[in-house]
């Protein structure tokens, strides 16, 4: 007699996702039984309400895993270290701010109901997964449940073609990489003997495989899933379609939790799980890398469309936040990890920004809409402004820091050559931003309409303004904590 | 040892003067008055400073007003501020070009936002002449870039856009190579020493390395350094960027942040990694020679007054070369008074420039003649500027050429030789460009201009000041530049190669 034994379940490890899978199903439930429709401040207060709750847990979490070390529970597959609770975390706050964001958009465009709240908080809920997923199957749920969440937000746009578009470009490109991602897998728990990531980190450490060809065509696969994720050169190409049609809202929300979940995930795998093929998949890594940074920022620069210019951005993001699994070590860990931790506010905050220039109808993205906005709102101009100069990677911001942990952890890890080339990708993006910033301070346009800024969204943008500038002038806390993460990394 | 909290205030004060300016867009004209206000109280702050500088504390190698806060530990980042007499030169050109720079920029004064962005960048120069740590130094190089990018592009002339991106993507690019250098010295100082991460002056000098890493290190520095100084063949920004900028944005851009490369190299590169020198002597001097002979040659033929000071910057900049990386003391010292006098004599050269320009609204030569006429004063006070650019004895340009080039004879007699015809070339081009716009019989818009006013005439006072005091008495400013150089020196050639 076969009995099915359950394994053991540590709920406090789980609370972050189950928070928000919860409230997804209750906003489902809710919006199914009542009649009408759920009223917008409602919904939000509500979404708004369970991700501060998650994020939340993760001072909970955070003090148990300080206590007791990393640990993982259901059977090995999830996770509770550092690393997870703080990524967890960011993912938490990103949707905060992404629903703030998404609420005066709402109203703007008439969207009504609470599928979009249902969306992103099940699509957040598999973010957190992959943040702590520490098994190849439960990583590509968690993909494929953060996935199909955004498959659905980018089409949210009906009245827009373009948004249909993005969407079924984004569900096709996306369901090949899934695909490749899950051949991969299999490959690699032929090659190792298992799909969970620490089993294989000691199988390949106990044993040399004589023919690695099984491992390296696995492993090859997998990084080619990953790539897709982030939007890495040369698997980027649908990134900037995509960020132009999805609302812009969406836009933002995906840039910074995608990222987050699919990093965290990458470097367990690759850093983890197969720490021992260093020297295979370091040189993949390298074209990787020197490929997004210089692409991403060159294609940028002939952009006139402000959300096709930020994709290309976050592709050039992309390959700096590579440059951290570079590395390959605790310090390069810690430099990916404070890299998301600053990114996903000012991604977030950016687009809210973007949002509110795109007006009515969500169409208003050319670059020209931009000229003389900050001399006709300075509040409005100056914080775009300084958002953008924190994405260039100016000093006494966040980004400099960010950029500063990356390329020190890859010169210390013998990448010393891979840091220059990065930062010439970083010099070459540095321009298409700064035209942006110009345009901002031109002197035209004077009459041109203010842009209304609503509340919600003003503070976030006030939020990503503040945590860039202060953190940007004092980044000890943020550095340590994202150390202290990686400290308490998967055992 | 001085209080630090001196130096503080000093890269502090024209940060808050430039929130206050920033403050005041209301009231008309407040902003600048908050500007000039500022820039006056820097400038007696200065020269406290510069009358308190003790360059004999003990252990401190000739640097005072030390001290290092730690702000975060995993960066290496400190508050880490010190002052030496190479420095302290530096920061008393960076008041008076602010001084300048304000004052010759009247016609902003209604402008709020140029003044904030004017005083910022003061700041952030400042910080990094004040700076003895290698991050902070890189930080606030890095930083000045934001302010001139602003001040260029917001307030140029017709192509100002261009010459603003194109200036902010050449530093960019060569501060790429520092900031990839400066991790890399610092990891092997790390690994060296254990302990923090940490890019300390006194520290990094220190690390023990093989002569080939100090090669790439000093070739990566030289980069960021030669593009910010500029250095042939990185030049090519400068003469656009001079060109479009507003009289303002040339004097910072020309007078000081050019000092930034030639201060760095000196500091940093040939502080930090003398290993390196004797490979990389003869390619920085050979450099330095072709920047000087090819700028002048450049200077001779070119249609524009502010391209010529472009050129003619190029060749000066050659001659600061060539004395800080010649290997003797007398030119290195001649080498930072060079950075000084340049200084003052290109931020005349731009006042002047600016002054034809408001009454012209053009600076290109073909269109200016016989100005000696309606304009007497503005011609001599043309001159007097030209003539310590060319190295007149009795001015200052003289003194600091002088010791350059007998410097470098002692150590590298034929690059002094040819940088010897610099000197000539100087004199041919500046004549003849007095020439052709002061000489000559004046017509139609050139007869109507008026002569300096008297507001004109005192902003160029000091300028006049410095440049014939330092020509007839230099020895209170060589006697703070001497001890410190001479520690830089023994630092780099134990043996004594000084001669």
């Amino acid at each position: 007699v076969i009995g099915l034994v359950l394994p053991s379940i540590h709920y406090l490890a789980i609370l972050p996702i189950s928070i928000l899978f919860v409230a997804a199903l209750v906003l489902l439930v809710a919006s199914a039984l009542i009649r009408g429709a759920l009223s917008r401040t409602l919904t939000t207060a509500f979404t708004l309400a369970a991700s501060l709750a998650a994020a939340a847990a993760g001072i909970w979490q955070w003090s148990y895993v300080a206590g007791h070390g990393a640990t993982t529970t259901i059977a090995h597959a999830i996770v509770l270290d550092g690393f997870a609770v703080v990524s967890s975390a960011v993912v938490a706050l990103s949707l905060a701010l992404a629903t703030l964001v998404a609420h005066d958009w709402s109203k703007r465009e008439h969207v009504a109901g609470a599928e979009y709240h249902v969306l992103s908080l099940a699509a957040a809920a598999g973010a957190i997964l992959m943040c702590q997923a520490n098994d190849l199957v439960v990583i590509f749920l968690g993909l494929e449940i953060l996935s199909i969440g955004l498959y659905v937000l980018v089409a949210f746009d009906r009245q827009r073609a373009t948004s249909a578009e993005a969407a079924l470009k984004y569900f096709l490109l996306g369901g090949f990489a899934s695909a490749i991602f899950i051949y991969g897998a299999a490959l690699v728990y032929g090659a190792t003997g298992s799909t969970n990531l620490t089993s294989m980190s000691y199988f390949l450490g106990s044993n040399t495989l004589l023919r690695p060809g099984l491992l390296f065509a696995g492993g090859g696969l997998l990084m080619v899933g990953f790539a897709f994720k982030v939007a890495v050169v040369p698997f980027h190409l649908w990134s900037p379609d995509v960020y132009q049609g999805a609302p812009t809202p969406v836009t933002g929300f995906m840039a910074s939790i995608v990222k987050v979940g699919a990093f965290v995930a990458f470097l367990r795998v690759l850093v983890s799980a197969l720490g021992t093929q260093m020297d295979t998949w370091r040189p993949i890594l390298f074209v990787l890398i020197a490929a997004s940074t210089l692409v991403g920022a060159s294609l940028g620069l002939v952009q006139r469309n402000i959300k096709r210019m930020l994709a290309y951005s976050s592709i050039n993001h992309a390959g700096f936040m590579l440059l951290g699994l570079y590395a390959g070590d605790a310090r390069g860990s810690a430099a990916t990890l404070f890299y998301l931790m600053t990114y996903a506010p000012i991604v977030v905050a950016s687009f809210a920004v973007v949002t509110l220039v795109g007006g009515e109808g969500d169409e208003a993205h050319s670059i020209t809409t931009y000229r003389g906005l900050a001399r006709r709102q300075p509040w409005l101009g100056g914080a775009l402004a300084v958002l953008l100069l924190s994405q260039l990677g100016a000093p006494l911001t966040t980004g400099f820091y960010a950029k500063f942990a990356v390329l020190a952890a890859s010169v210390d890890a013998g990448g010393g050559a891979l840091a220059l080339i990065a930062l010439l990708g970083a010099a070459i993006a540095a321009s298409f931003y700064l035209r942006w910033v110009f345009a901002l301070y031109a002197d035209e346009g004077r009459d041109a309409p203010r842009v209304a800024v609503p509340p919600a969204t003003g503070l976030v943008i006030v939020l990503g303004v503040m945590l860039t500038v202060l953190f940007g002038l004092w980044p000890g806390p943020l550095a340590a904590l994202s150390q202290h993460a990686t400290v308490l990394f998967t055992p | 040892v001085h209080s630090s909290l001196w130096l503080t205030v000093l890269v502090a004060l024209p940060l808050v003067g430039a929130v206050v300016a920033g403050a005041l867009r209301r009231r008309e004209g407040a902003a600048y008055v908050a500007g000039v206000v500022t820039a006056g109280v820097e400038l007696v702050l200065t020269a406290v400073v510069v009358v308190l500088y003790n360059s004999h504390v003990a252990g401190a190698s000739t640097f005072d007003f030390a001290s290092r806060h730690v702000l975060a530990a995993p960066f290496g980042l400190a508050w880490d501020v010190a002052l030496d007499g190479i420095s302290l030169l530096l920061v008393a050109l960076t008041s008076i070009v602010l001084v300048l720079a304000l004052v010759g920029a009247r016609d902003r004064r209604r402008e709020p936002a140029f003044v904030a962005w004017l005083l910022m960048l003061t700041s952030f120069t400042m910080g990094s002449f004040v700076a003895h740590d290698l991050l902070l130094f890189f930080i606030f190089f890095e930083l000045t870039l934001v302010p001139s990018y602003f001040l260029i592009a917001q307030w140029g002339a017709r192509e100002a856009g261009r010459a603003a991106l194109k200036f902010f993507i050449y530093t960019f690019t060569g501060s790429a190579f520092l900031f990839v250098g400066a991790l890399y010295l610092a990891f092997l100082h790390q690994h060296q020493a254990g302990g923090d991460l940490t890019f300390a002056y006194g520290a990094l000098s220190a690390t023990v390395m093989s002569r080939s890493s100090a090669v790439w290190l000093f070739g990566a520095f030289a980069v960021a350094f030669a593009v910010k100084s500029p250095i042939w063949p990185l030049h090519t920004w400068s003469p656009l960027t001079y060109a479009e900028a507003p009289t303002a944005g040339s004097i910072e851009l020309s007078a000081l942040l050019a000092k930034l490369g030639s201060y760095g190299l000196l500091r940093f590169a040939v502080g930090l990694l003398p290993l390196a020198l004797t490979t990389m002597r003869p390619v920085l001097l050979t450099l330095a020679v072709i920047g000087i002979v090819y700028g002048s040659a450049l200077a001779c033929v070119t249609p524009d007054l502010k391209r010529l000071v472009a050129y003619s910057s190029l060749a000066q900049m050659g001659f600061i070369t060539l004395g800080v990386v010649a290997g003797s003391k007398i030119a290195m010292v001649g080498a930072v008074l060079l950075m000084f006098n340049h200084g003052v004599i290109t931020a005349g050269f731009f006042l002047l420039i600016g002054f034809v320009e408001r009454r012209r609204g053009t600076a290109t030569i073909a269109d200016l003649t016989g100005l000696q006429g309606p304009a007497p004063v503005l011609a001599a006070l043309f001159t007097v500027v030209m003539l310590a650019s060319i190295g007149l004895p009795g001015l200052s340009g003289f003194v600091s050429e002088y010791l350059i080039l007998i410097g470098t004879f002692a150590t590298h007699a034929w690059w002094a030789v040819a940088a010897t015809f610099g000197v000539v070339l100087a004199a041919l081009y500046l004549l003849w460009v007095y020439q052709r716009v002061f000489h000559g019989r004046a017509a139609g818009e050139n007869a109507q201009i008026a002569d300096a006013t008297t507001s004109e005439r005192w902003v160029m006072v000091p300028v006049v000041v410095l440049v014939v005091v330092l020509g007839v008495f230099p020895k209170p400013v060589l006697d703070r530049i001497s001890p410190s150089v001479q520690q830089l020196i023994s630092h780099v050639a134990p043996a004594g190669v000084s001669k």
